[in-house]
């Protein structure tokens, strides 16, 4: 089947094409496949980042007609002196420890326990991981009727478990809760992806180590805090990565809940970079405040990757 | 912790590596605390140093 197609194939290429293609040598042929990929790269990803860090160190506005003024290191002394943008890294770095903690313990819960054989675990799971699949703006809107202090059903929950009356608090309102709105939200909807990692790191872990402990009389705590856990870990840290990199870039989902608000109390570091880029049309100054986040996610990935690595090496 | 400083100096990759990781780790912890500004300031340029000889020594001998 396959021949007849590659005799198809080359019959129906023009002689000419054919001729010049049998002239080149398979390294040549190797390029010519391989370039285009590398060519948009290099156009879509190389490119615009060394021209960021070239933007970083002038005045450059997107919006304004005027020469570009090279302006040094003003920028980046800018935002690493600004009060204001170290409370918004502050808020960030509240978003990603919470975020990461919960998911990661009620992320391996559920793997845990869905692991287990039992009837219907496979319509659970289905069940389970359906927030991950929908949108963010969706996501974001539907919590934001959810968090409603007057019909919201989130309000009500709290209010019949507490005793507190469920108009008495405003989720998205508060200086004090909005933070954690948000944790939940992204908890809520991003446990299942850590889930399914854990749920693989799990399936992978073969039953005849489980049934030699057993041999060896092995207590399951034990088993757990000896096979389990070291085998899944490798797993767990991905999760953890990919999750990380995810929500210190975390823009729709808490644009749609609170728009940064109230005040800037939930205002991450990727909104105020759109503010800045988009809003107030800063671009030199914009393109350094990107240049300084992308240096701390590259320089978290590195510190991963080794240590994904020598897991992996145990 | 003398075999750490003669891997220093032998320019091996393990110690370097770890030295690196350090200095990451310092800079993304002194950029998110919420406690003093100049550890804010000088967070990304030690995020950055560490960055720059992750890569680097990454390509050192073991």
């Amino acid at each position: 089947m396959s021949e007849s197609t590659a005799t198809r194939a080359a019959a129906a290429t023009p002689p000419r094409v054919a001729r010049k293609i049998r002239g080149l040598s398979d390294r040549a042929i190797a390029w010519l496949f391989v370039g285009p990929t590398i060519f948009l790269l290099l156009a879509i990803n190389i490119f615009p980042l060394i021209w960021t860090v070239r933007l970083s160190f002038t005045n450059f506005k997107a919006n304004r007609n005027r020469p570009i003024e090279w302006i040094g290191t003003r920028n980046y002394e800018r935002i690493l002196t600004d009060s204001d943008i170290w409370l918004n890294m502050q808020a960030t770095a509240h978003f990603l420890f919470w975020t990461i903690f919960f998911q990661v313990l009620i992320g391996f819960t559920l793997a845990y326990l869905i692991n287990k054989k039992f009837k219907g675990n496979d319509l659970w799971t289905t069940i389970i991981v359906l927030p991950m699949m929908l949108s963010p703006a969706v996501v974001g809107n539907f919590w934001k009727f959810l968090y409603q202090p007057q019909i919201g059903l989130f309000n009500y929950v709290v209010g019949f478990f507490t005793g507190k009356d469920p108009s008495s608090f405003e989720m998205l309102g508060s200086v004090d809760l909005a933070p954690w709105s948000i944790v939940i939200v992204d908890t809520w909807m991003w446990t299942p992806f850590v889930m399914l990692i854990c749920l693989a790191g799990l399936r992978s872990i073969p039953d005849y180590i489980y049934e030699a402990a057993e041999i060896d009389r092995a207590s399951k705590l034990r088993q757990f805090f000896t096979i389990t856990i070291p085998m899944v870990l490798p797993f767990l840290m991905l999760a953890v990565l990919f999750r990380g990199i995810e929500n210190f870039k975390m823009f729709d989902l808490v644009v749609q809940l609170t728009g940064g608000g109230p005040g800037s109390t939930t205002e991450l570091t990727s909104i105020n970079l759109k503010r800045e880029a988009f809003e107030k049309w800063r671009t030199g100054y914009a393109s350094a405040y990107a240049i300084i986040l992308f240096v701390t996610v590259f320089g978290l990935a590195s510190i991963y990757v080794k240590a994904l690595n020598k897991v992996k090496e145990r | 912790m003398s075999n750490f400083f003669t891997g220093l100096l032998r320019l091996r990759r393990g110690p370097w590596e770890m030295l690196a990781t350090i200095l990451i780790g310092l800079g993304v912890l002194m950029l998110m605390q919420p406690f003093v500004l100049w550890a804010y300031t000088y967070s990304f340029i030690t995020t950055l140093v560490g960055t720059v000889m992750f890569i680097i020594v990454s390509h050192f001998k073991d």
